[in-house]
């Protein structure tokens, strides 16, 4: 029997996995997928919550679909971002664009 | 009885001559008019009537006393204060000399200032301030008002010593008597706020009262009234601040006779005088007064004796009168003070009636010495407004010449060395026997006073009128050749204050000034009593004849040594080989405070002292502030990598950690 743990597991996985090349990883585009791939693991978690806790109610499901716009539209702007940092930089690692660093 | 409202117009007659003179009509009028010598003529004349109807007043009131309503000043929440007039036996007697001399000498400064470029503006402006806030001094009932205007005479003292300013020595004498008079007047300070945190109270008599029932004492009082008689010896020039007064002669000579002889020195006198109910309870403070006063009696008369210019003569007499005045009261006050200490229970009543019996000694001699001594000044001033210099060995033989100013000048100065039957006798005869029933000690220090007294005032008298004429000032260009007497407005003040200088020591003849600050007096009774006070004997010593002997053998060696030349004074300062030069060198308290005080301790010592804390200890804090935050900036600086990874590190962790935290002690 598939119960809350193993979604919950499955999402917090997820989370670390997005997490972890959200931090290490150098590519910008790289690194805009696993911010997907954490806002997914908390869709997951969301959705989980919804159906076991409170399946009369569909407060979980909205939210995830909430989620999804707001990444839908954050990857429309940062794939805009990187792509005007590449024109600028000829280069996407995000290591040598410290432009305004002291 | 004197309505109580024109005793506040004593005080604020001069006031309006100030705002007259000083602010108002100065741009209609040029500034050698003698109008502004009539304003403040007139306004004085008004207020020394008022002052005499005063003191008339207070002589038959009931308490010796008369009430005069408070004024309120200043209201914060539940803190009063409000400004009045203590108008009693001592502040009659001063405003009655203020006045009065304060008079004579704006009458005498119309002709003494005529010549001068300065004109008569600044000077009367200045005069009429002077006045104002004397008598305000004077009629204040309550230590913080009587600070205030201590401090305004000081800054019309300045403003007059420095009147001819152009002159460098002029404008350095200002300069000294301000500054040093400020560090008596940082005790005075000291004294008043000590008495406040005590009392919480700046009122005279209920300090008086306080100090009476017990309320004050102990070394808090003793502290307020060394700090208290601090502020006295600055402005009295007593030692050892002694040093201002006769740099204090540059100014004109009517204000060394109006403030430097007759009133505003005396203000230490009348301070002690006017806490004497405070001193009689602090035995140690009493002490210090008696002992200052004579010790500078004699220190001063020494170095009165070998000065050559004749107002430095009558400055350092000045010194010595005062502290003649401040044993008068110290040794009174000594005997009060002893009296409370033997253990016989005194109603309070009758203490404040003792200590204020006490200073009658003392302010008699105030009150004939001002008169005297503002004559001699007088005097000075016209000697030299016919031979243009102070300097005595320049003058001689004037008597021809000037005969009023002689004869006024010989009144003076026999008044002054205490001969019979004077002012200065009966003044100085009271100060004698006080000190010679209560401090043998300081009697021998005054009765050789009294002969150093009666020397130098006649050194001056036969080197500045008899002889021949040495020929006056030479360097100006000026001829000073043929002397004249000065005008009558100069010799109608020397008339009138001469006759004072002789008559007004007959009031305690009887005992009736003493009676007057209820003191007993054991004078006789009647006109004869002029005669029979050398039947009069104090502890078995027939005091009056001896001291009228002393001063007599005085006159006599400068007769022999100045006219006769019996003996030369060179022979003499000969003799006294070193000692000589250290008296004429002032004992060098000038070149001790100006070489050693001022430049080794000030200078070096404190200054390079507070150079190295402003270098280091400001300016090192300031610098070392700014370079903590520059070198912690740098050093955090590093923090701010600009990797975006690094940051969302830190966050995961960090969120990482409080969850941890909420969740092990979150409950």
């Amino acid at each position: 029997m598939i119960g809350l743990t193993h979604y919950l597991v499955l999402s917090a996985v997820l989370f670390c996995i997005g997490l972890y090349g959200a931090l290490t990883r150098r590519n910008a585009v790289i690194i805009l997928m696993c911010i997907e791939l954490m806002l997914n693991a908390v869709n997951i978690s969301l959705i989980a919550f919804s159906s076991y806790i409170v399946p009369q109610l569909l407060t979980g499901q909205i939210f995830a679909i909430f989620v999804m716009v707001v990444a839908v539209a954050e990857v429309a702007v940062g794939l805009a971002i990187i792509l005007a940092i590449f024109r600028h930089f000829k280069d996407i690692d995000i290591d040598n664009i410290n432009l305004l660093k002291w | 009885m004197i309505p109580y409202q024109l005793i506040w117009l004593i005080m604020l007659l001069p006031l309006a001559a100030f705002i007259i003179n000083g602010l108002l009509i100065r741009p209609f009028v040029q500034r050698k008019s003698k109008v502004y010598g009539f304003i403040t003529i007139t306004a004085i004349a008004l207020s020394a009537v008022f002052s005499v109807w005063a003191l008339i007043s207070v002589m038959s009131a009931q308490d010796n006393q008369i009430l005069v309503p408070n004024i309120s000043w200043l209201n914060i929440g539940s803190f009063n204060f409000s400004i009045g007039i203590m108008m009693d036996q001592l502040s009659a007697i001063m405003v009655v000399v203020v006045s009065v001399v304060s008079l004579m000498v704006q009458i005498y400064s119309l002709g003494y200032m005529a010549h001068d470029d300065a004109g008569y503006y600044r000077y009367y402006t200045f005069m009429s301030l002077f006045t104002f806030s004397m008598l305000g001094l004077v009629l204040s009932n309550n230590l913080l008002f009587t600070f205030v205007f201590w401090e305004m005479v000081g800054l019309c003292s300045y403003l007059l010593i420095g009147f001819w300013f152009h002159k460098p020595s002029a404008a350095n004498a200002a300069k000294k008597a301000f500054i040093v008079t400020r560090i008596g007047d940082f005790g005075f300070l000291a004294g008043i706020l000590i008495l406040y945190f005590n009392a919480h109270t700046f009122d005279i008599a209920l300090l008086h009262n306080m100090a009476i029932a017990g309320f004050l004492g102990g070394s808090a009082l003793t502290w307020a009234c060394i700090g208290l008689f601090g502020g006295a010896i600055g402005k009295s020039a007593q030692f050892p601040l002694h040093v201002w007064l006769p740099d204090a002669m540059e100014g004109p000579t009517p204000v060394s006779a109006l403030i430097h002889s007759a009133t505003m020195v005396c203000a230490g006198v009348f301070l002690v005088a006017r806490m004497m109910p405070l001193f009689v309870f602090s035995p140690d403070a009493i002490r210090i007064v008696a002992v200052i006063g004579g010790f500078t009696a004699i220190f001063a008369a020494t170095m009165g004796l070998v000065a050559n210019d004749i107002k430095r003569v009558l400055a350092y007499s000045t010194i010595s009168q005062i502290g003649y005045m401040m044993l008068g009261l110290g040794a009174a006050g000594w005997a009060v003070a002893a009296q409370i200490n033997s253990g016989l229970f005194m109603p309070g009543d009758e203490v404040l009636l003792l200590s204020k019996a006490a200073v009658a000694v003392g302010m008699f001699h105030l009150f004939t010495h001002a008169f005297f001594k503002a004559l001699l000044f007088m005097g000075a001033g016209s000697v030299n407004h016919a031979s243009g210099t102070f300097d005595m060995r320049q003058m001689g033989g004037l008597r021809k010449t000037m005969p009023w100013t002689y004869l006024t000048f010989l009144i003076g100065s026999l008044s002054l060395a205490g001969i019979w039957p004077l002012a200065g006798f009966w003044s100085k005869d009271e100060i004698l026997a006080t000190a010679l029933t209560n401090q043998p000690v300081l009697f021998w220090l005054a009765i050789i006073t009294v002969f150093l007294t009666a020397f130098y005032m006649f050194r001056a008298i036969f080197m500045t009128f008899h002889g021949k004429y040495r020929g006056g000032d030479k360097e100006s260009g000026k001829d000073y050749s043929h002397t004249h007497e000065s005008p009558w407005v100069m010799v109608a003040p020397l008339v009138f204050l001469a006759l004072l200088a002789i008559g007004v020591g007959w009031w305690n003849v009887t005992g009736g000034f003493s009676n007057f600050f209820g003191a007993e007096s054991e004078a006789g009774s009647g006109f004869m009593a002029v005669f029979n006070i050398f039947t009069h004997t104090v502890n078995g010593v027939p005091l009056p004849l001896i001291s009228l002997l002393v001063a007599l053998l005085g006159i006599f060696s400068a007769y022999a040594v100045y006219l006769k030349k019996w003996i030369t004074a060179k022979s003499i300062g000969k003799v006294f080989g070193p000692l000589y030069e250290v008296v004429i060198n002032k004992y060098y308290f000038d070149e001790l405070y100006e070489n050693v005080i001022v430049k080794i301790g000030l200078m070096k010592g404190l200054f390079t002292g507070f150079k190295l804390f402003d270098e280091k200890g400001v300016d090192g804090a300031v610098n070392g502030t700014a370079e903590v935050v520059v070198r912690g900036g740098k050093a955090i600086r590093q923090a701010q990598t600009g990797q975006l990874q690094l940051y969302g590190l830190v966050i995961g962790v960090g969120l990482a950690v409080i969850a941890i935290c909420v969740l092990i002690w979150g409950r």
